[in-house]
């Protein structure tokens, strides 16, 4: 193990070069646009905003295994969680002002738990927001890449992860404050808590933040490591015998990954005013995904997009009509994998919406866009017919 | 010891319900690689379409439904049940066999769907189907051990389901057919076996498991549209612990992860139960990457 760890190396070795002004004019002026936002947008609007941002910073993260890495994680609400609660712990204690916490009182402690002696301070309490959710990830990485599970196996015990913390926090209502989760805090650092200066600095430190890991995922993709999270996303037995490996790799960027969303986590928590474990169970966790895929996996800035503009969505569509949410939610998942599997960035990119598959393709063949080349999918090798230019294997390779 | 003995018991009735859920999805797994994550609402689906047939049994006579009623709703619930997961084969699953992670988020989406279907027409509230009266009572071994009739009637209905699959899978066309494209699908349809029509049957058949499962859970307690997702994920464990699309390991895997379900929450509670299960199926999985079983292809 301790061998593999030379790949921490590959970190500082340079990768694909692209074009700095197309790779960088969107993420700027994004940039530009929310730290301009708090100017024209009411406290209410900049409140959604930053809330957002923070599901940003965790959709960057979910991006980062699913996208390049091709490790779709359907448990990554419960590092978010880990990381709200590890900050609503110190938030709570600086509330509770030396007093045992209220909701301890009511469920029958009389002192403060052991473990939560330590998060008074802010310097064991900010860290401990990357530390937990990181350490969770680790460990479990490790075990389950060991053993080589991958695709939809690994989904499926992420899963069962997210089921289990979630019963676990409800269930242990005197040192997690059970189904309500964490609330009613006052302050933090000394700042009171819902002044609108506070939530203001709140909001500007999300942009930081956000803008920070997008520049860490920028310079993990575009390192060596980054081309190496690709190739196992797309043959791992070749990374495998080429000398890397892969289950080292995968902990280190799944590990890297929870304890993003656990950074993303803490800054939800102070914003929002609450932590509960409604936003670590089973639908949270998979609602992160169709973030990313509405805006689009394997690019950065699709990740961000996706989750703003799904959310928006959420906010304005959930508040009239609730049942209908739900029915263009499933829509949603529906038809981003179906019909639009290059996301909102996939568009951009002038792809279009490319259904390749059955009725759809036909449909599209219909209107006269372009040959039906890859509609075959039964593993045989498909004669081109007459006239076509292209055989399902070269239309397979140019596509993203 | 009558504890015990009660306990082993209800560990056999609820591994048999996980069993039932289980297969449908490792027999589709092991076929196309695609795991259903709307399998817990095809589970609704079939406790639904017990309900609904309840009430329309008594709107119809004008009295409480009878006895009949709720044995005709075994096989409506598997033919439903099986009906919707045809549909959804063969509208949707079908166009994305080589993209397993993207099948997930789909089948999800559905999920969604169908759950918020089930609470337009049924309402959100948890609804009762009303047992009929000759499984109320109980079959009493011993002095303090009384086996409830419904359980046992459960056990029953689902080795009958067993039996019917095992006939299916070994000693019918169709299922040959099953288990050519399960060991070589390349090779199945080159000898002439429509796989499509292969993978669309199973996935149906497992989608009418999955009903019967629902039917079974109306037995043992209220229903509501979110039922099958706190299920569905036992299942997941369970297809994952006896490996690919193998039926003995399905079923022995589900025996044990219901019976280790069934003892941990005896011993400490349903949460930490459900903590040790998870735990012990990661270790496990250090020994044995595979499962239980492989499925041995050519």
């Amino acid at each position: 193990m301790i061998r593999g760890l030379g790949v921490l190396r590959t970190f500082f070795q340079p990768g694909l070069r692209k074009p700095w002004l197309a790779q960088w004019a969107f993420p700027a002026l994004a940039l530009l646009a929310l730290l301009l936002a708090p100017a024209v947008l009411s406290g209410f609007r900049m409140g959604l905003l930053g809330k957002f941002m923070t599901f940003a910073i965790l959709a960057l993260s979910l991006n980062l295994i699913w996208g390049y890495a091709g490790m779709l994680s359907l448990g990554h609400g419960v590092f978010f969680g880990l990381g709200g609660y590890s900050f609503a712990m110190y938030l709570k204690l600086e509330a509770a002002g030396g007093k045992l916490p209220d909701f301890m009182f009511w469920s029958g402690l009389r002192e403060l738990p052991f473990f939560w002696e330590p998060f008074r301070h802010p310097w064991f309490a900010l860290p401990m927001i990357f530390i937990i959710p990181a350490a969770l990830a680790g460990g479990l990485g490790y075990l389950v890449f060991r053993s080589r599970i991958t695709g939809v196996y690994f989904a499926l015990i992420t899963q069962a992860l997210a089921l289990i913390v979630s019963i676990l926090f409800v269930g242990q209502q005197p040192y997690t404050g059970g189904t309500n989760g964490i609330t009613n805090f006052s302050a933090i650092f000394g700042f009171p808590i819902s002044r609108p200066g506070t939530q203001l600095a709140l909001y500007y430190v999300t942009v930081a933040a956000l803008a920070l890991t997008y520049l860490l995922c920028h310079w993990i993709i575009s390192s060596r490591l980054g081309r190496l999270l690709v190739a196992m996303r797309d043959d791992e037995n070749r990374v495998r015998f080429s000398g890397y490996n892969p289950a080292i790799l995968k902990t280190l960027v799944f590990t890297l990954s929870a304890g993003l969303a656990g950074i993303a986590g803490a800054l939800f928590v102070p914003q929002v005013g609450i932590v509960s474990p409604s936003m670590m169970g089973i639908v949270p966790s998979v609602e992160i995904a169709i973030w990313v895929a509405v805006g689009g996996r394997g690019v950065l800035m699709g990740a961000v997009l996706g989750a703003i503009v799904v959310n928006g969505a959420k906010s304005l569509l959930s508040e009239s009509f609730p049942d209908i949410w739900q029915y263009f939610l499933g829509a949603l998942f529906v038809g981003a994998v179906l019909v639009f599997p290059g996301g909102i960035m996939g568009l951009f990119r002038g792809e279009g919406w490319r259904p390749r598959w059955g009725w759809l393709g036909q449909v599209r063949a219909a209107l006269g866009r372009k040959k039906l080349a890859d509609s075959q999918q039964g593993g045989m090798l498909k004669v081109p017919a007459p006239g076509s230019t292209s055989s399902p294997r070269a239309e397979k390779t140019r596509s993203p | 010891m009558e504890v015990w003995a009660l306990q082993i018991f209800n560990g056999i009735s609820l591994s048999t319900i996980l069993l039932l859920i289980a297969l449908g999805l490792a027999l589709s797994f092991g076929l196309m690689n695609v795991i259903n994550l709307a399998h817990g609402e095809f589970i609704m689906i079939g406790a639904y379409t017990t309900y609904a047939l309840q009430i329309a049994a008594s709107a119809l006579t004008g009295g409480p439904s009878s006895e009949v009623t709720f044995l005709i709703a075994i096989p409506l619930a598997f033919i439903v049940t099986g009906a919707v997961g045809f549909l959804v084969e063969r509208s949707l699953i079908r166009f994305l066999y080589r993209r397993p992670l993207d099948t997930l988020l789909a089948t999800w989406g559905v999920g969604l769907i169908l759950q918020q279907l089930a609470r337009s027409i049924f309402g959100a509230p948890n609804v009762q189907v009303v047992a009929p009266q000759w499984l109320s009572g109980g079959v009493a071994l011993g002095s303090d051990l009384v086996l409830p009739m419904k359980r046992l009637f459960i056990i029953l209905v689902v080795l009958v389901c067993l039996a019917g699959i095992y006939w299916y899978m070994y000693r019918s066309s169709e299922g040959r057919r099953m288990r050519a494209v399960m060991q070589n699908r390349d090779m199945a349809s080159s000898l002439g076996v429509s796989t499509r029509r292969v993978d669309s049957l199973t996935f149906a058949l497992g989608a009418g498991l999955a009903g019967i499962a629902g039917w079974a859970l109306t037995l043992i307690g209220p229903i509501g549209p979110s039922l099958g997702t706190f299920y569905v994920v036992d299942a997941f464990i369970v297809v994952i612990l006896g490996g690919l699309g193998q039926i003995p390991g399905t079923i022995m895997a589900a025996f044990i992860i219901g019976m280790l379900n069934t003892i941990f929450e005896f011993g400490t509670t349903a949460v930490v139960g459900k903590v040790l299960v998870f735990v012990m199926v990661i270790l496990f999985l250090q020994w044995k990457p595979a499962g239980l079983m492989r499925l041995r292809t050519r």
